[in-house]
């Protein structure tokens, strides 16, 4: 009879730990919270706009907001709000990933890209290249990426949303400098053959190229590489932008099942709304990224040359479609790197 | 002296065995252990001492801290127990039983994480009923703990199995006949045979429980200050071109992992003294 | 608990040692509830799946690939981590020399360190550029990036397990036996590899087979040193992950479920080879 009180112990101490540790934050009526789940570029971005959006909040309503952030790949953040994780909004990488919240868990309506401007995206980025000081290889277009001797640094495409939008851009210069989506699939393999390290995200791929000095160009989000050389070495590198380039639009919706259950539709709403505001937008720009807003974008032409941008939905018929054309098993990048 | 001769090496072996020991270990930790503390003090204390104190952080050492706290001592008993059963019976699927034990470590992390979201997540077999009762268990502490249970099962019952294998039953046996009961029996005389290994396995345990990353990552849902233990404080900070935050916060890991070993190290030597003529 | 009771004698051989009952059932209710249950859903999702589903996504050319990658670099790195493991045990338990404790500390760092920051550490060193690998460059040795710095990682993630194993069965072994057998004129290898070797060998194999399992699901501190290039440095752990990027939780689980079967299998394997050893040897 003694192995009782030992197994309920145990027990009871698993039942209370479990129980314990999951009640719900209170909510108290003069207050509220956003949980933001979101990828990893937008760390900064959303650490200058949160404080912003809290005073323009009480200012209005008198209520005080408070953020829950979460950040990782974009595609593994998908996966945890479809698996449970409370976002009551999600601002995202790409399109498909949220595309999947609302096919797989249901969360919020299928049309979810129609309820805010812009496609939903409230800011706007593309890929450029990092080169190192000087240009020593002469890099200034993607012609120039499969010369010999070149190495290219890019994450993988397999497990980076930042490097399907590599891949879609080099594809839309093959396409166009080769007139075919034969002659693009041939320049893209060309150049993953100069490619020496897949990392598992873009800001692996960001150090390999920094930090560790390989590589002669990182193929990155524009904010990445305008972030990278703020952060990691000033003068240290150079951005080249190229002739052509991919529209990355990274969208943001309300998560409106959770945001029901959490009674912050409303604040959710008026959070994602405000990030077209002038001031959100001029944040927006201070991050790198590209402001949706004409006269903010005015202030900032310099940073952000005009290059020939072309979208997703133009090139390739949507998110959907390219995701299983090129990414998912047996798709073109598979075959790029089959024998 | 020729018996003390007869039990060890000459002095040339020993010397080489010893360096080469020492410059394996060399390569394979010190360096790494070097790069990490190198890369943590790189801007000096200040920054280090920075990192270590900003809010976020000081949650993350909470969490982490009380993670192990509870994880550690349940797979204690646990590995007491299960040890116990295996090494003082002969019953048939010990070999079984002793292999599952094993097997968390042969579970990948990513993995490790995967099953308690395919158990609990909101697509999961158990998610929609905990979801309507308002219990949330993934993105959440109690995943979090879960997960490092897992992680860490077999570490006390490993360290045990084979000691406790190696010493045999005569001791228990013994003291049984001369009348002692059961719990004397495991509290006079097995648990002062074991206590070293059981001192290891708790070590090895705690340090794997503050350490684990994989599992956790895919299980705590990374909402800052609230489900980040410190190795995802590392990786979110590292990921913010903070290395030398994300060193620093490393690099308390290891001195945490270093700190209870050396404890243990000094605890063994002093016990060593008290009882010294016995060896 | 009493059909267990009932059964006892039939499977179990009788003991005068108390406590079966309580300790049996805390081990198995305990694994049940935090290893076995949670694993069976493993097994659950992919019997979900069809059969030929489960071979495409468990035995394509790139899982094939991958597994032999992931069980070779385990392999190769635990043998490594079996003989060096053992010598940094000998030394740790039988010589006295300046620094001992803090190295005996220092063995269980790689438990400690999160996985990701030992990666990030070894890259540091083994970069073409890094500390170690701007001198093996030139000599055309390539560290990172190849199976070479995962083998490394490997065996950095897997060495506690095996110095950690050997250590408390060396300390317990009595020197009588070593004295009786140089006594008899045994010279010392004769005395290592007749005596102390069969001894702590169990010890041995149960380190090597917790760095080889623990090294074959090993994904935060290799995606960093492997370079990840499909069908060459790509590990079985970050096919899991690519299939998770594709929502494909059924592909996942089956190379999960192909891994565990494998790794499950060797560690049997293992164990009762020891069992068998032990009954043998009539212990």
């Amino acid at each position: 009879m003694q192995r009782r009180p030992l197994i309920t112990a145990i027990m009871a101490t698993l039942v209370l730990g479990i129980a314990a540790c999951s009640g719900s934050g209170g909510n108290k009526a003069n207050s509220v919270q956003i949980t933001n789940v979101s990828y990893d570029p937008t760390r900064e971005l959303y650490q200058a706009i949160n404080p912003a959006f809290a005073t323009y909040w009480k200012h209005k309503t008198g209520q005080d907001v408070t953020f829950r952030m979460s950040h990782g790949g974009s595609g593994k953040q998908s996966r945890a709000i479809i698996d449970g994780l409370e976002a009551d909004v999600a601002t995202l990488a790409l399109g498909y990933d949220i595309d999947a919240i609302a096919e797989r868990a249901k969360l919020l309506p299928q049309d979810w890209q129609k309820a805010l401007p812009d496609n939903s995206a409230p800011y706007t980025s593309t890929i450029v290249f990092l080169v190192r000081k000087g240009n020593p290889k002469g890099i200034r277009d993607w012609g120039d990426l499969v010369k010999p001797g070149v190495q290219v640094i890019t994450p993988n495409p397999k497990t980076s949303g930042g490097a399907r939008w590599n891949f879609l851009a080099a594809w839309v210069y093959g396409r166009k400098a080769g007139g075919s989506d034969a002659a693009a699939e041939a320049y893209v393999k060309r150049l993953f053959t100069q490619v020496p390290v897949l990392d598992s995200g873009a800001r692996g791929s960001t150090t390999t190229f920094v930090e560790r000095g390989i590589g002669d160009v990182l193929l990155a989000w524009e904010n990445e590489a305008f972030l990278a050389e703020k952060e990691l070495g000033a003068g240290k590198f150079e951005i080249v932008m190229p002739s052509i380039s991919i529209l990355a639009e990274p969208p943001v919706a309300v998560i409106t099942a959770n945001a029901k259950k959490h009674g912050t539709e409303e604040v959710a709403k008026a959070y994602l709304e405000y990030l077209y505001t002038p001031e959100a937008q001029t944040a927006i720009a201070h991050n790198f990224y590209r402001p949706r807003n004409p006269e903010v974008a005015a202030q900032f032409k310099k940073q952000f040359p005009d290059i020939n941008l072309v979208t997703v939905d133009e090139a390739f018929g949507g998110w959907a479609k390219a995701q299983k054309q090129f990414f998912d098993d047996g798709g073109v990048f598979d075959r790029i790197y089959g024998k | 002296m020729s018996i003390h001769r007869s039990t060890t090496e000459r002095r040339a072996t020993r010397i080489l065995l010893i360096l080469v020991a020492l410059a394996f270990l060399a390569f394979f930790l010190l360096l790494p252990l070097i790069a990490v503390f190198g890369e943590a003090l790189k801007q000096g204390i200040g920054g280090f001492a920075n990192a270590v104190t900003d809010p976020d952080a000081q949650s993350a050492i909470r969490l982490t801290l009380m993670v192990a706290a509870i994880s550690v001592p349940l797979n204690m008993v646990f590995g007491v127990a299960a040890s116990w059963a295996i090494s003082k019976y002969d019953f048939k699927g010990k070999s079984l039983l002793v292999t599952l034990i094993d097997l968390p470590f042969s579970v990948s992390p990513v993995v490790s994480g995967l099953i308690f979201v395919l158990l609990f997540g909101a697509q999961g077999y158990l998610g929609p009923w905990l979801a309507d009762h308002g219990i949330r268990v993934i993105f959440a502490v109690p995943g979090i703990l879960l997960a490092t249970i897992f992680i860490t099962f077999p570490f006390v019952a490993r360290e045990l199995i084979p000691l406790m294998q190696e010493q045999g039953r005569a001791d228990e046996e013994a003291a049984l006949s001369l009348g002692a009961s059961g719990w004397q029996t495991f509290w006079r005389v097995t648990l002062p045979n074991i206590r070293w290994g059981l001192l290891y396995g708790v070590l090895l345990c705690n340090a794997r429980a503050m350490g684990e990353f994989g599992a956790v990552s895919v299980v705590s849902g990374h909402i800052r200050g609230e489900t980040n233990t410190m190795p995802l404080h590392v990786e979110i900070l590292y990921n913010e071109y903070n290395f030398v935050g994300a060193f620093a916060v490393a690099s308390l890991l290891a001195l945490l992992a270093l700190v209870t070993l050396v404890a243990k190290s000094v605890l063994e030597w002093r016990f060593d003294l008290h009882s010294g003529a016995k060896h | 608990m009493t059909s267990l009771s009932l059964s006892r004698g039939r499977w179990r051989q009788p003991s005068v040692l108390p406590g079966f009952g309580l300790t049996f059932g805390v081990s198995v209710i305990w694994l049940s509830l935090i290893v076995l249950i949670p694993l069976a859903t493993i097994f659950l999702r992919s019997a979900g799946m069809g059969w030929s589903d489960f071979v495409a996504a468990g035995f394509s050319d790139r899982a094939l690939a991958a597994y032999r990658l992931s069980f070779g670099t385990a392999a190769a790195a635990g043998l490594v981590n079996v003989v060096f493991g053992l010598l940094i045990a000998w030394v740790l338990v039988r010589y006295s020399f300046p620094g001992k404790r803090v190295i005996g500390a220092l063995v269980d760092l790689p438990f400690a360190l999160p996985t990701a920051v030992a990666g990030i550490a070894l890259t540091t060193i083994y970069a073409p550029s890094g500390w170690i690998g701007q001198f093996l460059d030139p000599l055309g040795v390539k560290v990172a990036f190849t199976p070479l710095g995962i083998t490394i990682a490997l065996i950095f993630i897997g060495l506690p397990f095996v110095v950690r194993s050997v250590e408390p069965v060396l300390a317990d072994m009595g020197l009588e036996v070593e004295e009786a057998a140089a006594t008899l004129g045994a010279g010392r290898a004769q005395t290592f590899f007749r005596i102390i070797l069969p001894s702590i060998l169990p010890a041995l194999i149960t380190g090597f087979a917790m760095a080889f399992a623990r090294g074959v699901g090993e994904y935060g501190s290799v995606i960093f040193i492997s370079g990840n290039m499909p069908g060459k440095t790509e590990i079985a752990p970050l096919l899991i992950v690519t299939q998770l990027e594709q929502y494909a939780y059924d592909g996942a689980t089956a190379i999960a479920t192909v891994m565990l079967v494998v790794s499950f299998a060797i560690l049997l394997l293992l164990n009762g080879y020891q069992t068998l050893r032990r009954r043998r040897m009539g212990a």
